[in-house]
């Protein structure tokens, strides 16, 4: 029952939406002109994502990546890898079939921004966090860091890139939307993300049947660019919920604060030793 | 092994210094010793497989993949082995800023130790690197990724092995036979001594913090936010461990270059490090329990993951601890040797459960390194031995500084 209940609403959101989602285009495009320093994302709707793959395919032919094969299938979680960075996965909930996108999530703080050395994994002020090639030297420390386990390696190269989505940022700096955003009807929805979290509560409190009401990285890691609506539990759609919701650099930042005080007080206490010492040993030797 | 204690006399000053420097390369004593004939097969075959990672790609020799990408390159050569290398610092502490003098005649071949060492790790890092030729980018140009932990850890690398570099040049010099030379880096000493510890404190427990954010990966009896400070404790013991078991297998192999009141000394030396390594791991024990008890993890213990934990900290931390008390009361010498075993792969353990074998431990496809890694790992530390040796049995640093120099060394 209450599938069909939700098969409905599906069809009636998706038709919906796009008339919707040309509005809110619109308003996104004069907002956007105002104040470029907002983080831009993209909100990707599960409820209404029908698995087509069409983002899959558009991505890795715009990134000269091998075009993908394998079917999202429930019980099968195809991962993310140096030759796909977009994966769309089944899931069999209680709700019924559901698929997940997944992807790089864009975070407002990456780990991995703040892992990399050579800041080769870069926050732009645009939002998407882009991997320049020029900067990398293969550390993976990257890969060490980012809690959802993005960033990917080619291990089999000489001149071995890092492969993660990049939100098509050199699209963005043109004022173009994302291949995938492009490609796809409704399920995924390009804005600043303040956009993005009006946007995805509209999307709520107009049809509450279709949604759980959380929005996916509103929090997590301490807020994301990439937002997720969903038809049930993020439990039931592989998500990890042991994920934090402050933000992941902030967890090395008590390591990196005391370093300053460690550099004056640590030498300051050893020249103190050493010359107490000094003192001691030359009275002993006066008494020899 | 037979060099004279004084390599450069004199009459070898008429000499060019590339006749000098030829002759100091070539090997000195007997080429057939059963370690020449186990290290250089498989030094041998380590550089064929150096040869190949460069020219296929990482993945051709190593097993680490998209999820656990730090292997035992990283896990052992490097995060490893810097905890062992922590002898230096805290050798030099004791002999320079606290200025217990008995501990001067080992000072010299712990800092060497040191300094192979990490030219060794970064060697290791090297070779793990995707793109080493850009490893420059984070010290010089405009790419400093200033908050991460790992762009600390590599300048603290890189300064720390200038400091040791100048805290083992007056060796150098007295080889050479620089007296002037000699003069002014003796001067430099304690500046770099001052600086190498402040380094070590903090690249010791950067290594640590490079894992903070890998919170949800590491496996909670592991991960703490206290990793920092618990491989900062650690390294105390691990380095003075390393120095009594080098010490021990030194003291055989260089026999000769020993005095009979150096040896004297050294055993005397076994029996108070032997006590500082008991209640540093005191310390670190009491830490572990403090962290362990607020991590509220007492439901862990009871699987496959809390019994290898638990393994780890009675049997290689509480024993030899138990160990090291029990031979600095009864000055017994093997009993430390035996402790300072136990401790040693006690840190391998550690250090490697942090970084390999509790990372990603619930992944579906567990990380194993290939025999190939494995060979790499071994050959690093073989030529590092190497390299140890040619350097132990030419220039002053088991034996005494040639007398001109004494006046001016600390
Ligand atoms: S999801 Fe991972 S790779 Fe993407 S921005 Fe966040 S930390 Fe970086
Ligand atoms: S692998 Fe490259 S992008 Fe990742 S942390 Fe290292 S240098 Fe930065």
């Amino acid at each position: 029952m209450t599938i069909d209940r939700r098969k409905f609403f599906k069809s009636v959101a998706i038709t919906g939406m796009t008339i919707i989602g040309v509005n809110a285009t619109g308003a996104n495009k004069k907002s956007s002109g105002d104040d470029d320093t907002e983080f831009h994302g993209i909100l990707y709707d599960s409820s209404i994502c029908i698995g087509c793959q069409a983002c899959e395919k558009a991505c890795a032919e715009a990134h000269g990546l091998p075009e993908p094969t394998a079917k999202p299938e429930v019980g099968v979680i195809r991962k993310t890898s140096e030759n796909q960075r977009c994966v769309i996965n089944a899931y069999e909930t209680s709700q019924g079939e559901v698929y997940v996108r997944n992807q790089c999530m864009h975070c407002n703080e990456p780990a991995c921004a703040s892992a990399c050395l050579t800041q080769a994994m870069y926050k732009t002020k645009e939002g998407p966090v882009i991997w320049r090639e020029d900067k990398c030297m293969g550390c993976r420390y990257c890969m060490i860091s980012c809690p959802f386990d993005v960033p990917k390696f080619e291990y089999g190269s000489t001149n071995p890139k890092i492969q993660k989505c990049d939100m098509c940022y050199d699209r963005i700096i043109k004022g173009e939307k994302p291949v995938c955003v492009e490609t796809c009807g409704d399920a995924l929805f390009f804005g600043t993300r303040r956009e993005l979290v009006a946007e995805a509560r509209r999307r709520i409190a107009e049809i509450p049947e279709l949604y759980i009401d959380q929005i996916y990285g509103e929090h997590v890691a301490g807020g994301t660019g990439y937002l997720y609506l969903a038809p049930v539990d993020h439990k039931e759609l592989g998500f990890d919920t042991r994920l934090q919701n402050s933000s992941y650099p902030a967890l090395t930042k008590g390591f990196l604060y005391s370093v300053p005080s460690v550099f004056v007080l640590v030498p300051t206490l050893l020249l103190g030793i050493h010359e107490a010492t000094k003192s001691r040993k030359s009275k002993e030797e006066n008494h020899d | 092994m037979t060099s004279p204690i004084y390599p450069l006399t004199k009459e070898k000053e008429s000499q060019s210094t590339w006749q000098f420097l030829m002759n100091e390369l070539k090997p000195r004593g007997k080429w057939l010793t059963p370690f020449n004939l186990i290290s250089i097969p498989i030094i041998l075959v380590g550089l064929a497989l150096i040869v190949i990672r460069f020219t296929e790609g990482l993945g051709a020799v190593s097993n680490i993949n998209q999820e656990v990408p730090w292997g035992l390159w990283k896990g052992f050569n490097v995060v490893t082995g810097v905890a062992f290398a922590g002898g230096a610092y805290v050798l030099t502490f004791i002999v320079y800023i606290l200025k217990v003098e008995k501990y001067h005649s080992i000072v010299r071949v712990t800092v060497l130790n040191g300094f192979l060492a990490y030219m060794f790790y970064a060697g290791a890092l090297v070779l793990d690197l995707g793109k080493p030729w850009n490893i420059f980018n984070p010290i010089i140009g405009n790419n400093f990724g200033a908050s991460s932990v790992l762009f600390l850890v590599a300048w603290h690398f890189l300064l720390y092995i200038i400091a040791q570099l100048i805290e083992f040049s007056p060796a150098v010099a007295e080889w050479l036979g620089a007296r002037r030379a000699h003069k002014i880096l003796s001067g430099l000493t304690l500046g770099a001594v001052i600086f190498g510890i402040t380094l070590s404190t903090l690249h010791q427990s950067g290594l640590g913090a490079l894992f903070l954010m890998a919170s949800e990966k590491i496996h909670p009896l592991w991960y703490n936010e206290f990793i920092p400070l618990l491989f900062l404790v650690s390294s105390v013991f691990a380095g003075l461990s390393m120095v009594i078991f080098e010490g021990s297998i030194s003291q055989r192999v260089f026999f000769r270059k020993i005095s009979e009141k150096n040896r004297q000394a050294r055993n005397s030396m076994v029996q108070s490090l032997s006590k500082i390594c008991a209640f540093g791991m005191f310390a670190y024990l009491f830490m572990q329990f403090l962290v362990f008890i607020h991590g509220q993890h007492w439901d862990l213990l009871n699987t496959s993951m809390g019994y290898w934990f638990l393994l780890e900290m009675i049997g290689f931390v509480a024993l030899p601890m138990a160990l090291y008390f029990y031979a600095s009361r009864t000055s017994n010498l093997t009993l430390s040797r035996v402790a300072a075993v136990i401790t040693i792969v006690g840190i391998i353990l550690n250090r490697l459960n942090v970084s390999i074998i509790a990372f990603r431990w619930d992944a579906a496809v567990r990380y194993v390194p290939s025999w190939m890694e494995v060979v790499v790992a071994i050959t690093i530390i073989l030529v590092q031995i190497w390299i140890f040796r040619w350097v132990i049995s030419r220039m002053p640093v088991l034996d005494e500084p040639p007398k001109w120099a004494k006046n001016t060394s600390h």
